[in-house]
């Protein structure tokens, strides 16, 4: 590629042009969360009084998307890699169903799972009030990524010549899945892991309709600076988001590929 | 290392699959206490199929129950047979130390420290592999691989020890060398042993019986030289090394036999008009024939240092496959006469 490039100025120009394309908005975005007066642009002078704003009044939705995407994770290793498990496994044709109908969330509009979800659990006041809502709204949403990644692990011939290998040396069930399995499929665990924590994090259409005015995620929280304060409010709403995630993915990929390294084959 | 001698008792185990094929036909077959056996045949023949069953891998359809010694093991899962196994690709735990792969096992049985220590050690040596002992699989070679795959096997005392094609992912001069001291390991451990392959000369030279199966089904069962001298399917003896099929003729006095090279060869068994007999490539001999218009000639010569392999082209008989000695004096085009003994003939009647 980079040869091509080298050759081919043509190319270069191209390529530089799509991205600037593609980063323009991003930096444009943040630097209008810095400045003091959006339409009088860079020259009205910069000021940080916009983040401290944005602190001020959705500081909390931070933690709580945090906690959300990490509770989702944990909820995804516990159920997604034991469903994994046993749909990979299975032999009967319901399991192929079955992988089809946990995948349609991610088709339908998410407003249509949330109302589902509103319309049998909304009368539970006690959940309906709490992150716990929201967390299963976006459990709904990120588990088919998890289980699909971790079942086509555990699928690998490699892996069932693993799990055999260690029956044949004695190994019950529960010490073939957490002595041979899980450490076999643990880059796929990881990367499911990171992929569900991304789409936690940044999950808006379900969470719009699930959330109560106590119960605010990062993005929910977005849309309410957009909708009701200064643009340049949101656009350092924005800022705080790159802030806060970006080093979270960073350190979470890091992980994933250290247990690449180990654990690969 | 001392380990337990049992005999093995397949009774009429079969197995067909969920899409309908029949991957092994109603099989008995026993297997003698300390005895190295060999499930010898082509791929789909079901030999897999049948260690899979020994094994506990597989359920036998039907009635079918498989019995260590006089323990009827049917029921019982495959963690619990105590057997070994070593797989065709070796299936080694990827994220565990030399070490740490050969004494699973016997950490999963709840063995002390010590005692894994010890048996881990024990086994080190007996497989050669001193100085590895913390290295990771990825990081050996394949025959390092194979060896850490057979002392994890046999490290739990297995009753029983299974090979899944133990030498199928190494190259072939790393073949020959694993395969003969895989079956000086086997006669050292004097541990009853089933070993699957296609590969007839490994089987004849690790086995001490040899289980020939086909479609399913298995077909003779012996020592390599009883099933390489007397084959009772003509199967075995074209798997069992090269062969020559010849068709059966009656001569004016009614008389069976077959003709090669103008020379008539008398049938000694009841051979039916049409049936075949087969013949191998080192029964036939070759001499110097005066006359250059002979029409048996030698077609093709190919050279393999201990061996001649000649094609020989009759009229009568069609070309035939003639194993020479190294010293083999006859070149392509040169006519040459066939010698041929009576009982060098194989027949088969009905099989």
């Amino acid at each position: 590629m980079k040869s091509n490039i080298r050759q081919s100025p043509i190319l270069l120009l191209l390529t530089i042009l799509v991205s600037l394309f593609i980063i323009c908005p991003a930096l444009l975005s943040i630097t209008s969360g810095l400045e003091e007066n959006y339409s009088k642009g860079w020259k009205s002078g910069f000021t940080l009084r916009w983040l401290r704003d944005v602190w001020s009044n959705y500081g909390n939705t931070v933690t709580a998307s945090i906690a959300i995407a990490l509770c989702c994770v944990i909820g995804n290793v516990l159920l997604g890699v034991t469903g994994a498990y046993a749909l990979a496994r299975s032999k009967s044709k319901l399991s192929i169903w079955f992988e089809e109908l946990l995948t349609l969330p991610v088709a339908v509009p998410g407003l249509a799972t949330a109302l589902a979800l509103i319309l049998a659990y909304g009368q539970v006041r006690e959940f309906r009030q709490s992150f716990a809502f929201v967390l299963v709204g976006h459990m709904i949403f990120t588990l088919p990524f998890m289980v699909r990644t971790v079942a086509a692990s555990f699928r690998r011939q490699e892996l069932i010549a693993l799990e055999e290998a260690s029956a044949t040396l004695g190994a019950g069930f529960i010490q073939r899945f957490f002595s041979i399995l899980v450490p076999a499929a643990l880059p796929a665990i990881l990367s499911g892991s990171l992929m569900v924590f991304t789409l936690s994090i940044g999950e808006f259409n379900l969470t719009w309709m699930l959330h109560t005015p106590l119960t605010r995620t990062l993005p929910v929280g977005l849309a309410d600076s957009y909708a009701s304060m200064r643009i340049e409010i949101g656009s350092a709403y924005t800022m705080v988001f790159f802030i806060v995630v970006l080093p979270l993915l960073w350190l979470m990929q890091f992980v994933a590929s250290l247990a690449d390294k180990k654990y690969g084959t | 290392m001392e380990l337990e001698r049992t005999a093995v008792d397949i009774h009429q185990c079969e197995k067909t699959f969920l899409d309908g094929t029949k991957a092994l036909q109603p099989t008995n077959l026993r297997i003698e206490p300390g005895e190295v056996v060999a499930l010898l045949g082509p791929s789909g023949c079901g030999k897999t199929t049948l260690l899979r069953i020994i094994a506990g891998l597989e359920k036998s359809d039907g009635d079918g129950s498989v019995w260590f010694g006089s323990d009827n093991v049917t029921r019982l899962p495959v963690e619990r047979r105590g057997i070994g196994m070593v797989f065709q690709h070796y299936a080694l735990f990827p994220q565990m130390s030399v070490a740490s792969n050969i004494g699973y096992g016997l950490k999963i049985r709840g063995a002390s420290e010590q005692e894994i220590k010890r048996t881990v050690g024990e086994l080190v040596d007996l497989v050669r592999l001193n100085g590895l002992e913390h290295r990771k699989p990825k990081e050996l070679s394949g025959g390092q691989r194979q060896r850490v795959a057979l002392a994890r096997a046999i490290a739990v005392r297995p009753k029983v020890l299974l090979l899944d094609e133990p030498l199928t992912a190494l190259d072939a001069k790393l073949k020959e060398s694993l395969r003969d001291e895989l079956a000086d390991l086997l006669r050292r451990l004097n541990i009853t042993a089933i070993h699957v392959t296609h590969d007839q000369h490994e089987a004849m030279s690790i086995a001490d019986r040899l289980v020939v199966m086909l479609a399913g089904k298995v077909v003779q069962v012996g020592t390599a030289e009883d099933l390489y001298r007397s084959p009772k399917h003509p199967f075995v003896a074209s798997f069992l090394g090269r062969i020559n099929t010849l068709k059966v003729i009656r001569d004016s006095r009614g008389q069976t036999g077959v003709c090669i090279g103008g020379i008539w060869i008398p049938c000694f068994a009841s051979v039916n008009k049409d049936s075949e007999v087969m013949l191998r490539p080192e029964d036939i001999s070759l001499s110097v024939v005066d006359s250059l218009d002979s029409p048996t000639k030698i077609a093709h010569r190919v050279f393999l240092g201990d061996r001649v392999h000649l094609r020989v082209h009759t009229e009568d008989a069609g070309d035939l496959l003639v194993d020479a000695a190294r010293d083999c004096p006859f070149q392509t085009g040169d006519s040459v006469k066939v010698h041929v003994a009576a009982e060098a003939l194989m027949s088969f009647g009905d099989y």
